[in-house]
């Protein structure tokens, strides 16, 4: 681009519209009030009342929920900033923030859009091109064969000059169908053939590229910045090796088991990459490590903030967004690279509301209990929600960021681990206890991360039902927990009781002491809590317990179908929902959420390092007595055998077998849409499909029946 | 020398504020401390094992059966009608000991106060265990001993009704007299009139005359499957009329909550059940008519504990009932923070009379140290006229061998003196709770709020004896009016024989005289452990006082 364009958005921006939603709308006006800058929020009908549109100056109702209406509508967004008068706009992360077309549409309008020029963004989003670019300026690229010529000979030539093992890749076509690894000179001309075979079997077209097969790789990638002068720098790298579903969950700045000439090399590669498409503003360059030859590869470039950019930001000492607007009005970078800080270790942690076993599927619900760690020099989190928030189907599931930092790597990661484990939310199902075990996983603490981390460790990152070791122990925790729980419960009803007859009669007070009177005899009650346990899709168990109050006010908490002693609980409250419990001379703090949902108490428990998840019936105050419409509250809270629900909120995309039709066990039944998921539905029993109404297009809530299975006679 | 105990701390500070606080004179390293600490212990332990046994209601069998019938016991029933965590103080657990042929847990009925949603309750409950719940003529005596106790406190009554009926082998007992089976439906009907509210819960078979509890109850709720309600069962049906008809569609929950109106609220289970129970005391709204007034204002909702340890008072009453003990040893552990300001202390001093609070609550105490003379007596009337004038409640200490005989007594008009405490009494209309502490005979025990003068509660120490005299002296004098009787007729009575003669009566005395026969008998609320004799006091007071004040008014007393 011409610096011509550039002179008509040289005013200095004195408000911003931040075309964005959750967290990092609120990061960004974070920043910008900072700075003295006004911010606008745009929002759609399911962010009314959410916390960034409460952060910003103003706020303007852009659309319907549905992101391609509101926050992906270029048009109205553009629109909302010359109605408010922003001079800027800031589009975050995800939504516009990569789309060329919008930043043309901004400078078109005179606006200043936060970000890279628009050529760049182009350049970058085509993969094919972008690595043309870069292999041109001499960025290092995955070695291999893209060449037309398709003779085995000659491409066993090439192979040998790549260098064992190779990936054969048919070039069109997917799903992995075609594609395969050879190990070793003598298997490739079988794999090859075997490879041309299928392709043209399976898509008409068999021409093959070679690839060097990484076995395990690792993805770092280089934070850039670049000014409207042609300054460019790097503010070092950032490791996101740890990944599910193709998405970051933990990343860490600076890479661990990382040399400084390997350091910088990555760096200067960066530069380089960012200086071929004359790019300004932030940006990230990321590459494939391969752990076994130390090689680094180019693999694409992200041209936005990124999501982890907080890791950077802990060990440079700077603040991004405000670099991004300082960029945007013109100026230049405020430091060299010779001068950019480098200072300890930086962790982030990424908490999503989603459903770990099954298969991490994004969740949505209430944050009914909501209470993160508290934030320090040394501890951020960045969030866009508060309690009594929906984390809605409609978005990305993502709760919050933790971003730790320490003097070092080791520091960091005690910090990370403590914050995870005080870190509270109840309401949705989440990522944290997965984030503890990946955090305590030995392979993490020596930093030897890669690509394929969590399906490497699986066997320690999931409780594996058939170890009847690891699952009693998670049971004899729970227990643990559990017994717990029943105390501070009797403790939570006692002073509610006791402070309630204060306000209306403290005349019958006596009857409320601790622990309460009986003649000859303690009195004794029952709590049966139902433990979620969250590792174990096959749901949950009954712990039924005996409680005896103690005549010096503990509560003697046994099993009630077990003849064990039972353990002798004192519990003295220290706040709302926090609790100092001792057992044995033992003493601990304990931390309860207890919120109530279609008709079951839920309750959730923090302590130590650990964290569960009661339900409890609202078996008592019933007060429908219709004879004819009461159900109990076990009948209302699940469906006859056979019935099939909604494994997540999400829209219906196809509907593959007619109601009534004949199916067999596992015969795909629907698909499902969530996030930037597919899920199929599957029957669960051979039998014919009832009550299938669902259609294509339609929304459907976490839980909701889909249809039921009839087995057929 | 230092001080170790924070108590004595509080103690000094307090000594130099208020001359009122008791000081401690228990001593703890004394032989005779050592010696009633171990004969309380075995007292303790044999309540204790009578009273495992009521607990566990009517026999395993039993138990088992009504579990099976998805029903809890009476006990377990209570429970989850109290607000969770509260209190219950549960009446004459031992009623029904050793009184008839066969065992009779607490008399086959639960009876006892607690709160369900901030409301003080009187409970009534069945036990099926026990002999299907019906009624011997000491479980009407326990109902109607409960419903004396709702009627005199204003109490909302809760029935749980799960019973045979009458046991019909002791029908003549159960069934005709003024204080029997139909006592229960007047006393409800009365009680209702006057707006305490009966309600009805039934959770079992409700038969025959049972059947009225629901049906004379406010507001009545009926459990599916279990419960049922008719004057005649299937059986009294088809004899008397021929028609066949099962339990439930004669007079199941159905039947009575959408037919016969007989009943109110449907119950799915007994848990739903319990829960419609709640709601009904929830919805009460008596407005207007409880009373906070009477004595609220003088409430103090903070409390000091006694200084000296409630345990103690296991230690104090003495194993030989002659020996004498100071009863302030026993007030010093029952008040708050020691502190009792005695009223004429220097007169009449056999009568320890005084103030104290309990609990924070303002009373009146009055305890022996000793025969009562007639200066006691005067003592004694006049404080309890001070006390009705300011709607003081009285709490009586009984230790008591009487009043003192002999001719200078007499002249001194001891039977005008004790008629004027009598009088005091039984006219003072502020709420009287008596403890046994020791020794309860003769006229002491009508001066000092015994079973006839309808106390609002009334508690033994395992340790009491209740008769007209001590078993000796009745034994002297039914042996001189026997030997003159024999010496009428000519005959001579030897030496063995009068010994043998005396040996029976004081045998019989001792018997009659026990702590197990009175609370068999319902002379009494209970036996309870000297070391819960401060919090049940309180509780007594608490319920006694949800009453509105009465004005008293004293009949002639006289001079």
């Amino acid at each position: 681009d011409s610096p011509a364009i550039e002179k008509t958005t040289t005013q200095r921006i004195e408000k911003i519209l931040v075309a964005n939603r959750g967290e990092i709308a609120c990061r960004i006006m974070r920043t910008a009030r900072r700075l003295g800058i006004r911010t606008v929020a745009v929002y759609s009908d399911a962010d009314r009342d959410s916390l960034h549109v409460k952060s910003a100056d103003e706020a303007v109702h852009i659309g319907p929920p549905l992101a391609r209406l509101s926050y992906l509508n270029g048009s109205a967004i553009v629109e909302a900033a010359i109605r408010t008068g922003a001079q800027a706009i800031h589009p975050g992360y995800g939504f516009l923030s990569e789309s060329a077309n919008f930043a043309q549409l901004c400078n078109d309008k005179g606006l200043n859009f936060i970000g890279p020029p628009a050529s760049a963004i182009r350049d970058m989003g085509d993969k094919s091109a972008s690595k043309r670019i870069m292999g041109a300026a001499g960025v290092p690229l995955v070695p291999g064969y893209h060449g037309s010529e398709q003779d085995v000979d000659l491409m066993k030539l090439e192979a040998d000059k790549i260098g064992y093992p190779i990936l054969i890749k048919p070039t069109h076509g997917g799903g992995g169908k075609g594609m395969r690894t050879v190990q070793s000179h003598d298997e490739f001309v079988d794999s090859f053939l075997g490879a041309q075979r299928e392709a043209a079997a399976s898509f008409g077209i068999n021409t093959i590229l070679l690839e060097k097969y990484i076995t395990q790789p690792r993805h770092i990638e280089v934070q850039i910045f670049g000014d409207k002068n042609g300054n460019i720098l790097h503010l070092y790298e950032r490791d996101c090796s740890v990944q599910r579903r193709h998405q970051k969950i933990i990343e860490e700045a600076p890479a661990p088991n990382v040399k400084d000439d390997f350091r910088s090399h990555l760096g200067q590669a960066a530069v380089s990459a960012a200086k071929a498409v004359g790019y300004y503003n932030a940006g990230t360059v990321e590459f494939i490590v391969d752990t076994v030859s130390g090689q680094f590869y180019f693999m694409e470039m992200n041209t936005r903030l990124q999501v982890e950019h907080p890791v950077t930001e802990m060990i440079v000492s700077q603040d991004l967004v405000e670099w991004q607007i300082r960029v945007a009005n013109g100026e230049p970078l405020p430091i060299n690279q010779s001068q950019v800080p480098f200072h300890g270790h930086a962790f982030e942690a990424r908490i999503y509301a989603e459903n770990v076993p099954k298969g991490f599927l994004p969740a949505s619900g209430i944050l009914h209990h909501y209470c993160p760690v508290p934030v320090s020099s040394t501890v951020r989190v960045e969030t866009g929600v508060e309690q009594g928030d929906t984390v809605s189907m409609h978005y990305d599931p993502m709760i919050a960021k933790l971003v730790v930092w320490g003097e070092n790597r080791a520091s960091a990661l005690v910090k990370l681990k403590d914050c995870l484990s005080n870190f509270q939310v109840a309401g949705v199902p989440t990522n944290i206890t997965f984030l503890q075990k990946l955090a305590n996983h030995q392979a993490f603490e020596d930093g030897d991360v890669e690509t394929h981390f969590i399906d490497r460790h699986r066997d320690d990152l999931f409780v594996d039902l058939k170890n009847s070791v690891v699952v009693q122990e998670a049971y004899n925790t729970a227990t643990l927990s559990a017994s717990f729980v029943a105390a501070c419960l009797c403790e939570i009803e006692h002073y509610a009781l006791k402070e309630s007859c204060h306000v209306g009669r403290g005349f019958h007070s006596i009857w409320y002491s601790h622990s309460p009177f009986r003649v000859h005899h303690h009195a004794m009650r029952t709590i049966e809590l139902e433990w979620d346990n969250e590792f174990d899709s096959a749901g949950s168990k009954l712990l039924p317990f005996s409680i005896t109050y103690q005549p010096d006010g503990s509560y003697l908490v046994k099993m009630a179908d077990n003849a064990s002693l039972g353990l002798e609980i004192k519990v003295t409250q220290l706040g709302n929902q926090d609790f100092r419990v001792e057992v044995d001379g033992v003493s601990t703090n304990v931390s309860l959420a207890v919120y109530s949902k279609d008709q079951i108490t839920h309750i959730h428990t923090w302590h130590g390092s650990h964290h569960h998840h009661f339900k409890q019936k609202l078996g008592l105050d019933v007060s429908d007595d219709d004879e004819t419409q009461h159900k109990t509250s076990f009948e209302i809270s699940s469906h006859p055998p056979g019935t099939v629900v909604a494994p997540m909120a999400g829209l219906i995309v196809k509907v593959l077998v007619k109601d009534g039709a004949k199916v067999e066990e596992g015969q795909p039944i629907l698909i499902l849409e969530a996030m930037k998921m597919e899920h199929v539905v599957k029957a669960p029993s051979a039998g014919s499909v009832q009550g299938l109404q669902v259609t294509v297009g339609q929304q459907v809530s976490d839980g909701s029946v889909l249809f039921s299975m009839k087995d057929s006679m | 020398w230092t001080i170790a105990n924070p108590n004595q701390i509080r103690l000094l500070q307090k000594c130099n504020f208020s001359s009122g606080v008791l000081p401690n004179n228990v001593d703890r390293n004394s032989e005779a401390f050592a010696r009633n600490s171990m004969a309380m212990e075995s007292l303790i332990s044999q309540l204790q094992s009578h009273i495992q046994k009521v607990l566990a209601g009517g026999g395993e069998e039993a138990v088992k059966r009504n579990q099976s019938r998805n029903k809890l016991l009476p006990r377990e029933r209570v429970d989850r009608l109290l607000d969770p965590g509260s209190s219950f103080l549960e009446l004459s657990q031992l009623a029904g000991h050793e009184l008839y042929e066969e065992p009779l847990p607490s008399g086959g009925i639960v009876t006892g106060i607690g709160p369900v949603h901030g409301r003080l309750c009187m409970f009534v409950a069945n036990d099926p265990t026990v002999k299907g719940g019906t009624y011997y003529p000491i479980t009407v005596k326990k109902h109607l001993r409960a419903q004396e106790i709702a009627a005199q406190c204003k109490l909302p009554c809760i029935y749980l009704v799960d019973s045979g009926g009458a046991f019909l082998p002791k029908q003549a007992e159960v069934f005709p007299d003024r204080d029997n089976f139909g006592r229960i439906f007047y006393n409800q009907a009365v009680m209702s009139a006057e707006g305490i509210p009966q309600i009805a819960l039934v959770l079992g078979s409700c038969t025959a005359g049972g059947a009225y509890i629901p049906a004379m109850a406010d507001e009545s709720v009926m459990v599916k499957g279990n419960g049922t309600i008719f004057l005649a069962g299937p059986p009294l049906v088809k004899a008397a009329t021929g028609e066949e008809v099962t339990a439930e569609d004669l007079g199941g929950a159905t039947v009575h909550c959408k037919t016969s109106g007989v009943s109110d609220y449907f119950a799915q289970d007994e848990l739903h059940g319990l829960a419609l129970g709640r709601n009904i005391v929830k919805n009460l709204h008596m407005a207007g008519k409880e009373s906070m007034a009477m004595g609220s204002q003088n409430n103090s909702l903070d409390y000091e504990e006694p200084l000296y340890d409630v345990k103690e008072l296991r230690s104090i009453a003495p194993v030989d009932l002659k020996q004498s003990f100071d009863i302030r040893s026993v007030i010093a552990r029952i008040v708050d923070g020691s502190e009792f300001d005695e009223f004429k202390k220097l007169y009449g001093t056999t009568l320890v009379t005084g103030f104290a609070r309990i609990f924070g609550r303002p009373v009146g105490i009055i305890g022996n140290n000793g025969i009562l003379f007639n200066e006691s007596a005067l003592k004694g009337a006049h404080f309890i006229e001070l006390c009705t004038q300011r709607n003081i409640p009285l709490v009586f200490l009984q230790n008591i061998t009487g009043f003192m005989v002999g001719s200078r007594s007499e002249a001194n008009g001891i039977a005008k003196s004790g008629a004027k405490m009598v009088m005091a009494v039984s006219c003072a209309k502020v709420p009287k709770v008596t403890i046994i502490v020791g020794g309860s005979f003769g006229a002491g025990n009508y001066a000092m709020c015994g079973r006839a003068y309808s106390p609002d509660f009334m508690f033994l120490w395992p340790n009491a004896q209740i008769s007209v005299m001590g078993g000796a002296q009745a034994a002297g004098v039914l042996s001189q009016i026997e030997k003159a009787n024999k010496k009428k007729q000519g005959i001579q009575w030897t030496k063995e024989e009068e010994e043998s003669f005396k040996t029976k009566v004081v045998e019989a005395y001792e018997k009659e005289g026990n702590a197990y026969y009175s609370t068999a008998r319902l002379w009494d609320d209970g036996i309870i452990d000297p070391a819960d004799t401060r919090k049940i006091i309180g509780l007594c007071i608490s319920a006694s006082m949800n009453r509105p004040p009465e004005p008293t008014k004293f009949g002639v007393f006289r001079m």
